[in-house]
């Protein structure tokens, strides 16, 4: 991993004390929450899920520290091998998937099963910051510049989509749509896209097949689907609302602990949280996200180089996407998609590529001075 | 550098735009969790209750009937089954062929409660056989650490230690049915049984009682996890009834003989039913246990009706019994015992014949010597002078053709025909010769047995409107039955009459008298027909019973009272069929009161004994 070149004469010591440990503490004390939400997830014990995301945190804990330190122009003159990597993975999940509830969308690797289209978001992200760091501020006025980032975006897309899973494709069209804003990339051009887009749906749609058309209602309006994510809002709802203000107490949520509220320890554990600590533990939490998220874009704002202010704050708008879509799901203000909640929900592959993100994060930060070239030279 | 400058104020001002984007999704999502969590937190809190809270009734166990005496006639016994939990069981099919070892293999049905556990959840325990006896139940005690998942259920069925003796009465309890539904929730409880017949029915609200209810905790698959709060029901009342079991069963067993047969007795003065069969029964513990279509096949097939309790359903023509009512009108309209009527053995009405029984006739016949030999001649001849209105008026004085507003379930009005009847009815005129007729009992006129049982005890208890019943009131609750207003001469003819049928030596059911004075009775033969006799038939002596097919002999009737000297009981009793009154119907009913009265003073010498030994 040490391979980064380290510069101005740095000791890996000296680097140590550049991270920004307060970042770090609001990580642990989010996966510690996690890892509370899912020890009463499980009716008060630690396996079979709180052990296993321990675990998992802690490698993955090393893994942000190592992503952290090492040299930052190193991961931008190789941007784009985890992007190709991660993108191959998926293409692979086509072919070698391993199918759950009539979606591929594992990699089964022995040990445990990858989900390939988490690491994709923050590897689409480093490929994208990449690629705007060396444009000229004047070419991303020009359209025919704007074709390979809108390819990057687009071969994931396409690829999730295929799984199915519309969620997903929708999070990286949107996830990639506001680093092009960040980027700098002209409003009229946004404007002419939505205009494209509202045009195209009455042409496209009848031209899709009827499972496809299907696929789409369903995930509009889940009331269409009632034995199942309508069943799963309503619960949450009221799960939710039953939590009241000071919430029925630590794993004596009713409607988790007696199986009414699906999927608690992974989609839903917001629900049970909430219903468990109430409207004060919601609104904690939201509070210890927005901590997080204002020291991705303090980050990225402090960031001297574009390669680091993009990957930090396409960082941030990749976690705020997971965070809102999540909450704003399980409280029924958006359609049901299959969306982890970060650093707190059980699964590795989610926990691995939050982590590796804020890798890169803490990377932009400890080199937040360096100067960089448009190909990763000193500056 | 200035490019670079540029860029990153563009970042910066964009970054500055989509935080604020960011900070205001996540008000949005504050107060989406403020109106879920605050505003609406009592909705919800309610409906997570709902989700988790399940109130489950529980049945109250039905109140025991007894008879007068206390003894129990109907009461509730463990049922025990055996059930099967699928997820406590593992190897499904070893274990219901280890149970097949235990139980009779043919006892239950493997196929079905494979079915059934496949359909239900993993822990409803499915049951494989109800009616466990108790070798089998210890069988699989023994055997239960072989036998995982499968467990005993005890559970509570109406039980009739004394079977078909009481079916009538008693009626039985079944499933709930549509109908039944009101809305008391315990109806709609799995395997609820309900009053459907006789008592059971009449006062199934009190033998009822209330159900009380368990909340408890379920998960989303409707797993019981643990009881929050259990309120008792309130067990069925206890009802006595005015049966006296030992007469019941003595009565059961002497109308066995018969094919088909109803007797009855009531107190003459309180109404209480001591004894009510109707013959042939059926056994009421079928119907708990929830009867074979077989067994129901058999007996709706079978021509003696054992389902219908024809005390109170049989209407038959009631013959010569019914001359009480007429003999009663007679003299409350002015004949007296001094009106005469020479018997020629008919009587001669435009240019019909009508009959008496007796070929050559009875010679000189007043109205106690007619009601004694039981003259028809004497009978056509005060009825043609007093009018068919006259006699279906003290007819139904003495409770003929009515029901009883009683807790006698199911009764049968019979039928007192008048000329406004047949107007309104038939659409014709009233005519001579039915009047002739219904003097001797035949023609429109119908009774039940019980209807036949009252107008007895009506002519003998001095002449008040006693009604029967069959639940048994305790002490001051006597009923104050009003006065009939007939007048005590006439009664008095009528029961020395009465008194001489059985015991004068020229009376119709003298063979059936019993010699105690003490226990002496009285009553009035009656012999039906149940098809009219044609000439021929006549001529050829055809309408000799014995050579008819059973389905056209007459009815045989008597009605009764005793003793004599002080009234007590009012019997009757008809057997279907059975020929003439006086051979079959009378020495039922005379057995039937020396076996009361004798019940009587057996207990009367108890008493004095317990009450001298204390």
């Amino acid at each position: 991993m040490m391979h980064g070149r380290k510069s101005g004469g740095q000791r890996l010591m000296g680097k140590l004390w550049q991270v920004n440990w307060t970042l770090v503490l609001l990580i642990g004390l989010l996966a510690s929450i996690g890892f509370a939400m899912l020890y009463s997830a499980a009716n008060g014990n630690l396996s079979p899920w709180a052990s296993r995301q321990m675990a998992i945190f802690a490698v993955g804990l090393v893994v942000m520290l190592a992503i952290g330190l090492v040299d930052i122009r190193f991961w931008l003159r190789h941007a784009y091998w985890p992007y190709g990597l991660t993108l191959a993975m998926l293409a692979g999940v086509e072919i070698l998937g391993k199918s759950k509830g009539g979606a591929r969308r594992w990699l089964d690797l022995e040990i445990f099963q990858l989900q390939p289209s988490e690491f994709v978001k923050f590897t689409l992200v480093l490929a994208l910051a990449r690629y705007f760091h060396r444009l000229n501020f004047d070419d991303i006025g020009r359209p025919q510049f704007l074709l390979v980032p809108l390819f990057l975006i687009a071969l994931p897309v396409v690829l999730v989509q295929r799984q199915p899973d519309l969620g997903t494709a929708l999070f990286m069209l949107l996830g990639g749509a506001a680093i092009f804003f960040i980027a700098g990339v002209r409003l009229w051009k946004f404007a002419v896209v939505a205009l494209a887009i509202m045009v195209a749906v009455p042409v496209v749609w009848p031209m899709l097949k009827d499972y496809q058309q299907e696929r789409v209602l369903t995930f509009l309006s889940p009331e269409r689907d009632p034995g199942d994510k309508g069943y799963q809002i309503l619960q949450s709802k009221i799960a939710l609302g039953s939590g009241g203000t000071f919430g029925r107490g630590f794993m004596k949520g009713t409607q988790s602990h007696l199986n009414f509220l699906p999927e608690r320890q992974t989609d839903f554990i917001f629900t049970m949280l909430a219903e468990e600590f109430g409207l004060f533990g919601g609104l904690g939490l939201l509070g210890l996200y927005a901590m997080l998220l204002a020291y991705g874009i303090a980050i990225a704002m402090r960031s001297t180089s574009q390669f680091g202010r993009l990957l930090a704050m396409g960082v941030t708008i990749m976690v705020f996407l997971y965070v809102f879509i999540n909450i704003a799901m399980v409280m029924g203000m958006l359609p049901v998609v299959g969306l982890p909640l970060p650093l707190i929900s059980r699964g590795g592959t989610a926990m691995l590529a939050v982590l590796g993100g804020f890798g890169l994060v803490i990377s932009v930060y400890v080199h937040r001075d360096a100067r960089i070239g448009r190909h990763g030279e000193d500056g | 550098m200035k490019a670079e400058k540029l860029r990153a104020k563009v970042f910066s001002r964009r970054a500055a735009i989509v935080a604020g984007g960011q900070a205001a999704l996540f008000a949005g999502l504050g107060a989406r969790l403020y109106y879920l969590q605050v505003v609406q937190a009592d909705r919800y809190r309610t409906l997570a209750d709902e989700n988790r809270i399940n109130l489950r009734l529980l049945a109250p166990p039905r109140g025991a009937i007894t008879d007068r005496f206390g003894e129990l006639l109907a009461t509730n016994v463990q049922n025990y089954r055996v059930v099967i939990i699928r997820e406590q069981t593992g190897d499904m099919a070893a274990t219901l062929a280890r149970l097949a070892k235990l139980l009779a293999p043919d006892s239950f049905d493997a196929a079905r409660i494979r079915h059934d556990a496949k359909r239900r959840r993993a822990f409803v325990p499915i049951t494989v056989r109800e009616n466990l006896t108790w070798d089998e139940v210890s069988r699989l005690e023994v055997n239960a650490p072989n036998l995982p998942g499968v467990g005993i259920d005890v559970g509570l069925s109406r039980h009739y230690p004394r079977g078909a003796q009481m079916a009538h009465v008693l009626g039985y309890v079944a499933a709930v049915s549509e109908a039944d539904l009101t809305d008391d929730p315990v109806l709609q409880l799995p395997g609820f049984r309900i009053g459907k017949r006789g008592i059971e029915r009449r006062f199934d609200a009190r033998l009822r009682g209330k159900a009380g209810n368990s909340q408890v905790e379920v998960n989303a698959f409707g797993r019981v996890i643990r009881e929050i709060r259990r309120q008792d029901g309130q067990p069925g009342a206890r009802l006595a009834l005015t049966l006296d079991a030992g007469l019941q069963a003595f009565t059961t067993k002497r109308l066995v003989r018969e094919r088909s047969a109803a007797a009855v007795i009531m107190n003459v003065h309180n109404g209480d039913v001591l004894t009510m069969v109707s013959s042939p029964g059926f056994d009421p513990n079928e119907f708990s246990a929830g009867i074979s279509r077989e067994s129901w096949r058999r007996l709706m097939r079978n021509p003696y009706s054992p389902l219908s309790n024809k005390v109170l359903q049989g209407q038959y023509p009631p013959g010569s019994t019914f001359k009480i009512a007429v003999a009663l009108a007679a003299l409350e309209a002015g004949i007296t015992v001094g009106h005469r009527v020479f018997c020629r053995g008919f009587i001669e009405l435009g240019d019909r014949k009508f009959h008496c029984w007796k070929k050559g006739g009875h010679g000189k016949m007043n109205i106690q010597s007619a009601i004694r030999e039981s003259c028809d001649v004497y009978f056509y001849d005060i009825a043609l002078k007093i009018g068919v209105d006259r006699i279906a008026e003290m007819s139904r004085r003495l409770g003929l053709g009515e029901k009883y507003d009683s807790d006698l379930d199911g009764q049968k009005a019979g039928l007192i025909p008048t000329r406004a009847w047949k107007r309104a009815v038939i659409g014709s005129r009233w005519q001579k010769g039915e009047t002739v007729v219904a003097a001797i009992g035949q023609g429109y006129v119908l009774s039940t047995p019980l209807q036949l049982a009252v107008m007895t005890a009506r002519a003998v208890n001095g002449g008040i409107a006693v009604v029967p019943r069959l639940a048994l009131r305790a002490g001051a609750a006597q009923p104050d039955f009003p006065s009939l207003g007939i007048s005590a001469a006439a009664l008095r003819i009528v029961a020395d009459a009465m008194d001489q049928v059985v015991n004068h030596y020229l009376g119709t059911a003298r063979k059936s008298r019993i010699e105690d004075p003490a226990m002496a009775i009285g009553g009035k033969t009656g012999t039906s027909q149940v098809r009219r006799i044609t000439m021929a038939e006549r001529a050829a002596d055809l309408h000799n019973n014995k050579k008819k097919r059973w389905r056209d002999r007459d009815h045989a009737l008597f009605v009764g009272f005793a003793p004599v000297t002080a009234p007590q009981y009012a019997v009757a009793v008809v057997v279907e069929h059975g020929g003439g009154g006086s051979k079959t119907a009378a020495p039922i009913a005379s057995a039937m009161l020396a076996e009361a009265q004798r019940r009587d003073s057996a207990r009367a010498a108890e008493t004095i004994a317990a009450v001298s030994s204390s």
